[in-house]
């Protein structure tokens, strides 16, 4: 047996090697990267490179437009997040029904979730169209959804729910198979009504699907970038600017690497506060 | 009979709401030209597929879709060679910190692509890959990799461990026992992981809008993204590529939709 063992000793570690490879050199190197470089004055064009501490950092503070998309970025996520888990809660309750046609239903709802980002911007872009639009056309209106200020981040928030609540839908549609049956009904047996019996029976079985939505929405919202900048673009005048969009227009378009960087890294920061929080919640539980 | 009806007005408010916006680009797609400035007709009077040659003519599509097709299809196909490796390894063969190297896998799925954008950019330029289809491969199917790890590791626990043991009494070695017994018998859950990477891939638009330069690698979405007109929007076209770039995935959906639920769920839930 001994050289059957030493054999599957090698193996294992030799398996695993690719993988961890590519993750080290194309995911790790580059975060550290990233952070070597907001450490930096860099604009690779002009030929600068040098080292300046935290300024970038400091800067970011003085900045209104870093200021204006991370308050953008958080108002996104936790609006979003919390239309999304209480659209997607709703869908889940009504396919878990037993009806004709649900199978149908099912699939329509990956449509959304299966669409390109991208051509989610576009099609929400056309709907939303000030001249065209068939949004106004329905409503009567005439406004600039895209164009507006207060309108246009909304416009956003939209498209992003579009896209995004199947998943929650979905999750929480898996998440209700495990509530028990007999519960119900016993719930049902003793006259509680279905509000009563949706908050003290099925929520608590509810709960970990439900934290496993908000922590997969809340750090996929939180560095949303692709519907903004095919649908805004960041306008008008960065009121739909996110932290990503307004690090990738630093680096791609001003060409300052070194701060784009840094705005790159509060990011990377901010959700991973974001996860571990969440994670707290999850296995605080479970211990 | 009220509920029932209530039940039904509420599916069919989904299939509105899920269905709807996408078929209004189709519909607007057949418009001819004169009609996507005016409301009404919402139905196109006399459909066309203007739009659709308009694409192909315009600039080079077909190009654009097949880059498309190559970075999703090596990426999935990378990325089920390296992860069913190692997903193997990390559900049946001793593996020292296998939790560690769970949690790491985990981690990279929270990381913002944005954080490592830059530094990816700098060194694919340093490389010479700028421009290369292999590039964005190497980098999706990393991005990739905890995704398929997960749901794979799942999969390979699910098959019962008497199996491998009976393979290494017989002869096999650890690689040939993930060859000849666990992949085949995993075979549903390679199929659910790679419809996922392949989806993710082919939407893929941050790293290839930084990555790619020129026709030679643009894929679809960077070129849906940019699609011209600063002054007359192109909407008829831009409408008849989006339904170009969607269907294959919208046949995907239909086709495997169990599949890619369950797929999605143990990669969720795990």
């Amino acid at each position: 047996m001994r050289p059957v063992l030493a054999r599957e000793e090698r193996a294992g570690p030799a398996f695993v090697t690719p993988a961890l490879a590519l993750i080290a050199g194309v995911a790790l190197v580059p975060m550290l990267g990233a952070f070597w470089l907001s450490l930096h004055r860099e604009m690779p064009v002009f030929r600068i490179s040098r080292f300046v501490g935290l300024d970038n950092f400091a800067f970011l503070l003085r900045d209104p437009r870093f200021l204006k998309s991370l308050g953008n970025t958080a108002y996104l996520t936790f609006l979003g997040v919390a239309i999304e888990t209480a659209l997607g809660l709703g869908l889940a309750l009504l396919l878990h029904r037993s009806f004709p046609g649900r199978g149908l239903a099912r699939a329509a709802l990956l449509v959304p979730w299966a669409v390109p980002t991208v051509v989610s911007g576009r099609l929400w872009e056309w709907i939303l169209n000030p001249s065209y639009g068939i949004l106004n056309h329905v409503l009567g209106t005439d406004l600039n959804w895209l164009g507006h200020p207060s309108l246009a981040i909304h416009a956003v928030l939209l498209a992003d729910v579009w896209k995004t609540t199947p998943f929650a839908a979905l999750l929480l549609l898996a998440g209700l198979q495990v509530v028990p049956r007999d519960l119900l009904q016993a719930a049902r047996v003793d006259g509680a009504g279905a509000a009563r019996t949706f908050f003290h029976v099925t929520l608590p079985f509810l709960r970990p699907a439900l934290l496993v939505v908000l922590l997969f929405r809340t750090l996929d919202s939180f560095r949303i970038f692709d519907v903004v900048y095919v649908l805004t673009g960041g306008g008008p005048a960065n009121t739909t600017e996110t932290l990503s969009v307004y690090a990738y227009k630093l680096t791609f378009s001003t060409l300052d690497f070194g701060y784009g960087s840094a705005v790159a890294a509060v990011t990377f920061l901010c959700v991973l506060g974001l996860s571990l929080v969440y994670v707290r919640l999850l296995v605080g539980r479970r211990a | 009979m009220i509920r029932r009806a209530a039940l039904w007005g509420a599916m069919l408010l989904v299939l509105a709401w899920s269905l709807g916006p996408f078929l209004w680009q189709g519909l607007t797609s057949l418009k001819p030209t004169g009609e996507l400035s005016r409301l009404p007709p919402i139905l196109p009077t006399a459909p066309t597929l203007d739009h659709y040659r308009g694409v192909f003519e315009g600039r080079p599509f077909a190009r654009y879709l097949l880059n498309s097709a190559a970075v999703a299809g090596g990426t999935t196909l990378l990325a089920l060679a390296v992860g069913s490796l190692a997903a193997f390894a990390l559900a049946r063969l001793p593996v020292p910190g296998r939790r560690l190297i769970l949690g790491l896998f985990l981690s990279i799925t929270m990381f913002p692509p944005i954080a490592t954008v830059s530094p990816l950019y700098l060194g694919v330029r340093a490389l010479g890959l700028r421009d290369t289809l292999f590039a964005l491969i190497v980098v999706d199917t990393t991005f990739a990799l905890p995704l398929a790890v997960w749901v794979l590791t799942g999969f390979f626990r699910e098959i019962p461990e008497d199996l491998h043991r009976a393979a290494r009494v017989d002869g096999c070695t650890p690689f040939q026992a993930f060859r000849r017994v666990h992949l085949p018998l995993a075979a549903p859950g390679l199929f659910a992981t790679g419809i996922l990477v392949f989806i993710a891939a082919w939407n893929e638009l941050l790293f290839a809008l930084t990555f790619t330069a020129t026709d030679r690698s643009r894929t679809v979405p960077v070129a849906l993204a940019l699609f011209p007109g600063l002054h007359e929007v192109p909407w008829g076209e831009i409408a008849a590529a989006s339904v170009i770039v969607t269907i294959p995935l919208v046949v995907l959906v239909l086709l495997f939709q169990r599949r890619i639920v369950s797929g999605l769920l143990s990669g969720a839930v795990k």
